[in-house]
């Protein structure tokens, strides 16, 4: 069963960056498929979140067409800040975790391949259900596209900046609030941009710069937030 | 004998304002095993998760190869192999899914070869059951088939024998004989009564080091 002689092994000698990334994001996916009512949950909520709306406050269609975009999107946002606790949790209480910390690739890059799993289970569906939803609240066609377009790029955002989060309060026993109260401040300029733009459209003003914006959001997350995460799980692992 | 893999000169380390050990230095060399004892709270696991490079909260020098390890993560990390408290595997995959993830990102191995070393723990007719369904000592016995197609020469093994019955204790003991006859280096914290032949001790609790 051995592999004599034992030597130490050049770095090159292992697994590419491309291979570990891939076995990382498969090895979510096929957990999360293994537990498929974690990953309804945040579905649920956005659906409920939206069909409660006009039960609550009024299903004038003046009213609906007018804030439609913003309950999606807050609900949205608040679905996605629900599932972000999962993100590392229970990899760091299975010691999986440390695994992948210990692993010779780059972390930030191995943390990259985590948060687009967690977006396309969580994120992704959302942006699907979209139109749905979108019609259900009176919008108009052209509002329901660029909603979604909007959605399409601010998800990914908010699973970035979610991951510095998760990963920072990983340590702690009861993490959610701090957790909200960490990331919420850094999610209000995306919901901000993301209503605006769909708001823009609404009144028939150019909507480029918006999306413009909404973009320089995405790339500034997908190139900080992982080397932030990455550095925050080290000092949560170091806690522990 | 060899440059010694891992070095630690003046190692310290304090945790919740109590000097957990100072002024540790040892050797770890190739074809030894050492093992870190101490009582319940003296700093053996925090001692592995800090040779590991888990823990940050140490001062002191280490080295690797004979250079700061600072300097050398990926060398470092290729090179070792750690398995402590928590076995790292999912719950919700299988043996086979688990050890080929875990493999993933080290280096390739084939399935044929996973499924042996599985097979070579006990765990043969066990591949495809969801991990929960084992007990401790098989899902324990999952993360120590690595240990049969391991290529780092340097392992960190954290209470090992933990929920291990008395057969697998002593396939484990061989293997650890094996490994350093090999040229291998273990480091292994355990309250089981593990004798090897040349194993060097790290007696925590007390501070000091010495060589058997």
């Amino acid at each position: 069963m051995s592999n004599n002689p034992v030597r130490v092994h050049a770095v090159a000698e292992g697994v590419g960056v491309a291979g570990a990334m891939k076995a990382v994001f498969m090895r979510d996916m096929k957990v999360a498929f293994r537990q498929r009512q974690d990953l309804l949950n945040p579905l649920l909520f956005f659906v409920m979140v939206v069909t409660l709306f006009p039960l609550g406050v009024s299903p004038e269609v003046s009213f609906l067409r007018e804030a439609g975009a913003g309950i999606l999107w807050v609900a949205a946002l608040l679905s996605v800040l629900l599932s972000l606790d999962h993100l590392f949790r229970h990899d760091f209480d299975d010691g999986t975790l440390e695994q992948l910390v210990l692993q010779p690739q780059p972390l930030f890059l191995l943390v990259l391949a985590k948060t687009l799993a967690h977006w396309m289970l969580t994120g992704l569906p959302l942006v699907i259900l979209t139109p749905v939803l979108g019609i259900m609240v009176h919008l108009p066609g052209n509002s329901i596209g660029i909603l979604c377009l909007t959605l399409l790029i601010g998800t990914p955002v908010l699973s970035l900046i979610g991951s510095i989060g998760a990963a920072l309060t990983l340590g702690l026993r009861s993490a959610g609030v701090l957790l909200s109260l960490l990331i919420i401040p850094l999610y209000i300029p995306v919901l901000i941009f993301g209503t605006g733009t769909v708001a823009a459209v609404s009144e028939g003003a150019p909507v480029g710069a918006y999306l413009a914006l909404m973009g320089a959001f995405l790339v500034l997350a997908l190139t900080l937030a992982p080397f932030a995460s990455a550095s925050a799980l080290k000092i949560s692992m170091s806690n522990s | 004998m060899s440059e010694p893999l891992l070095q630690a000169v003046n190692l310290q380390c304090e945790r919740d304002e109590r000097i957990l050990f100072r002024d540790l230095s040892f050797s770890v060399l190739p074809g030894t095993v050492t093992r870190v004892e101490g009582p319940n709270g003296s700093g053996k696991t925090t001692l592995l998760r800090i040779l590991a490079g888990l823990n940050d909260a140490w001062s002191g020098d280490l080295y690797w190869c004979g250079e700061p390890r600072a300097g050398q993560r990926e060398s470092f990390l290729r090179n070792m192999l750690y398995l402590g408290h928590r076995p790292g595997i999912k719950p919700l995959l299988t043996p086979m899914e688990n050890l080929r993830a875990l493999m993933a990102g080290r280096r390739p191995v084939s399935d044929e070869v996973l499924s042996r070393a599985l097979e070579g723990t006990g765990l043969a007719g066990y591949q495809k059951v969801p991990c929960r369904n084992l007990s401790a000592g098989q899902q324990r016995r999952v993360a120590l088939a690595r240990l049969l197609i391991a290529d780092e020469p340097l392992w960190l093994l954290d209470e090992v024998f933990t929920a291990i019955d008395a057969d697998g204790v002593r396939a484990i003991e061989a293997l650890l004989q094996q490994r350093a006859e090999e040229g291998g280096a273990v480091v292994v914290t355990t309250h089981h009564d593990l004798k090897l032949p040349g194993m060097q001790r790290i007696v925590l609790g007390g501070g000091q080091s010495d060589e058997q």
